[in-house]
């Protein structure tokens, strides 16, 4: 994609200068479009990391939407206590000790989960990357001092008894601000990596002729920078959705964080707590949430080396052939 | 530029001790209702069983013996009493609960949290170090691929899941190691070596629970093995002739592990952190268990004189780890800057 860069100013700066007729929007998407789905999605086609990763990913997306529809919300006392599990087509994971289903458990703690994972990835990947871009870009300025020692700080103070202490102080139960909470402690190493990947793509040519050529800072920013920057940032965001689901889980699972809805974590709690480990008609009740978040962050794991090595390997340009003006060779 | 080098970290790492008691006096006066509030329905509700009644200047004076923050006094004046006792007196306050200062309490249990958190940083990264560098020589053989599958397994897998399943195969099925304390009971303390049996049975399954945490650097140790393995020196060290365990402790192993410098200094702040999970698995009485029973009571200073310990130990290790890296890299020491 980098050998597209500079054309793009050029043609921008021609616009500007002879008002020639721009590129017609739908089309300028569909090259983007092309360019960042279709063909990656083409090269992870071929990596089978990618392609797990996915379809366990896109399974509990299914659940977290679809599965909430279709199976209900379980209350207790719904069916037999303990039932174990790969008897009754009615409860196909078994029940607990409240007598509800298993399964439907696992289903209606998804959304919850997505929300969490959300909110901390968005915080954390989009902290790291301001952080990153910005001191960066201005290596060298007051600004990047302060900065990177903020990020040290922030670095060295332990994380988890740091988001401990203020859900003990705030008892947080909404799902987005368990996510915050959980994405703060996430950002500083992934913004030092950030900022050292910049500084390398600032000393590229194609970024230099920009500067020569007036283009203004935030634009290059945009353009060059974070358009280079997306694949980093697209691997980092799948293991920092792993971390923020570990660490919900576990704090669920100690209940530190206040019980509010379905989730794996309480769900292991229960079980843990009803010495689920020492009586053969609760394992199932205890393995089957730990099951599930091992299932989740593989798949996100897979993901995250799939993408990692699409993104890396230079044969996107081959595969991108319904790019018809991009079809100058790599440099 | 060495003593440069090394006044610039040790400031840094005072700029960030500092940080943090600043941040946990913050963290007081965002209490809900402030500091004085908290605790006092704190105190209130400890004192609801009894019958004795409290006076509010008594309470006054309890709040200001647990937290070292006086209350009614102007919120710099308490800023700064709290910063000089807990730096000029070393003083993290009382805890409410127990007749004992945070620090006491704090120092008893630190050490018992070192043995699993060093045992289980040196036993996780040693073998991702190995296992990553014998997958990165034989590459693409069916070793490597498999053990890649199973490094990425175990790398899903949370440590605390990993810490019940360990309890429960290999203390609850097969009984070969104790369940929970640091030691055995009616075992003589002291030098000896029942008492030193009793602390590694104990302290088995924790450490190897932690030490999961750590085996996700196998692969990168492989990757970085495997862009070595592709470097001209390497071939220049063959055709010199030198001795395999030169080039792969000398070339390979020097050059593929200091990259990874950063994540193991990362690692250090995560595997004390996660001591508070894994602890309260194994009933293991550190640092960890004592920070997750105060938070069932909601025991505040207690929390808050933690959160500044950890934090000071990770310094402490990020410092140490900092400037002896200078000694295994000259590249760092020079240019101070490692980016």
């Amino acid at each position: 994609m980098s050998n597209e860069r500079p054309d793009d100013e050029l043609e921008t700066l021609f616009d500007a200068d002879i008002d020639r007729e721009p590129t017609p929007r739908s089309q300028r998407l569909k090259r983007q479009f092309d360019l960042y789905v279709v063909a990656p999605a083409r090269v992870a086609m071929t990596d089978w990391r990618a392609v797990v990763g996915t379809a366990i990913i896109t399974i509990f997306f299914l659940m977290g939407t679809v599965g909430v529809w279709l199976v209900d919300r379980p209350t207790s006392g719904d069916a037999p206590v303990l039932e174990p599990p790969f008897q009754n087509p009615n409860y196909i994971l078994g029940t607990d000790t409240f007598g509800q289903p298993i399964g439907a458990q696992l289903i209606h703690a998804t959304p919850d989960m997505f929300r969490m994972v959300f909110a901390g990835a968005v915080v954390s990947v989009g902290f790291a990357a301001l952080v990153g871009i910005l001191s960066g870009f201005l290596r060298g300025s007051k600004i990047d001092t302060i900065l990177m020692s903020i990020t040290d700080i922030i670095i060295t103070i332990p994380g988890l008894p740091l988001v401990i202490v203020l859900i003990a102080i705030f008892q947080p139960r909404d799902p987005y601000v368990i996510g915050v909470l959980l994405g703060l402690d996430n950002w500083p190493g992934l913004a030092r990596t950030v900022r050292s990947q910049v500084l390398s793509i600032r000393e590229e040519s194609y970024v230099e002729a920009s500067q020569i050529m007036g283009v203004s800072t935030g634009t290059i920013l945009r353009r060059d920078v974070l358009a280079q920057l997306m694949p980093y940032i697209t691997v980092n965001s799948a293991l920092a959705s792993r971390r923020i689901i570990f660490e919900s889980v576990g704090l669920y699972f100690l209940g530190i964080l206040p019980f509010t809805t379905f989730n794996w974590g309480v769900m292991m709690n229960i079980a843990y707590e009803g010495q689920a480990l020492s009586r053969p008609d609760m394992y199932h009740f205890l393995a089957f949430p730990l099951l599930t978040i091992f299932l989740m962050s593989f798949g996100l794991v897979l993901f995250s080396q799939g993408m990692d090595s699409v993104f890396n390997v230079r044969l996107r340009a081959r595969h991108s052939s319904t790019i018809d003006d991009d079809g100058g060779p790599e440099p | 530029m060495q003593g440069n080098y090394f006044a610039k970290r040790v400031g840094q790492a005072l700029l960030t001790f500092f940080a943090t008691v600043t941040l946990t006096f913050v963290l007081y006066q965002m209490m809900p209702g402030g500091p004085a509030q908290a605790l006092r329905n704190q105190i209130l509700a400890q004192q609801m069983g009894s019958s004795n009644t409290i006076s509010p200047e008594q309470i006054e004076q309890l709040v200001e013996n647990y937290t070292n923050l006086e209350s009614d006094a102007p919120i710099y004046v308490q800023y700064f009493q709290y910063m000089s006792s807990v730096f000029l007196e070393f003083d993290l306050g009382e805890s409410l609960y127990e007749d004992a200062t945070v620090t006491s309490l704090l120092a008893e249990r630190l050490p018992w949290s070192m043995l699993i958190s060093v045992y289980a940083m040196v036993i996780g990264y040693t073998v991702s170090i190995v296992l990553g560098a014998v997958m990165a020589f034989k590459e693409k053989s069916r070793f490597d691929s498999v053990s890649s599958v199973v490094v990425i397994g175990l790398n899903s897998t949370p440590y605390y899941v990993a810490g019940i399943l360990f309890i429960f195969f290999f203390s609850i099925r097969y009984q070969f190691f104790p369940t929970g304390g640091r030691v055995g009971l009616g075992i003589e303390e002291g030098f000896n070596l029942a008492f030193m049996q009793s602390i590694a049975l104990h302290a088995a399954l924790p450490i190897l629970s932690m030490s999961v945490l750590g085996l996700g650097t196998a692969l990168t140790m492989r990757g970085n093995s495997v862009r070595v393995l592709g470097e001209d020196y390497l071939r220049v060290a063959e055709l010199r002739g030198l001795r395999n365990s030169r080039i792969a402790t000398q070339y390979v192993g020097r050059n593929a592990i200091l990259p990874m410098y950063t994540q193991f200094m990362i690692g250090i702040a995560g595997v004390l952190s996660s001591s508070v999970i894994v602890e309260e698995i194994f009933s293991y009485p550190g640092v960890g268990l004592l920070v997750y029973d105060a938070i069932q009571v909601r025991n505040y200073p207690v929390l808050m004189g933690s959160l500044i310990v950890f934090t000071l130990v990770t310094i402490v290790a990020i410092l140490i780890a900092d400037l002896t890296y200078g000694f295994i890299d000259p590249r760092i020491s020079a240019g101070g800057n490692n980016e």
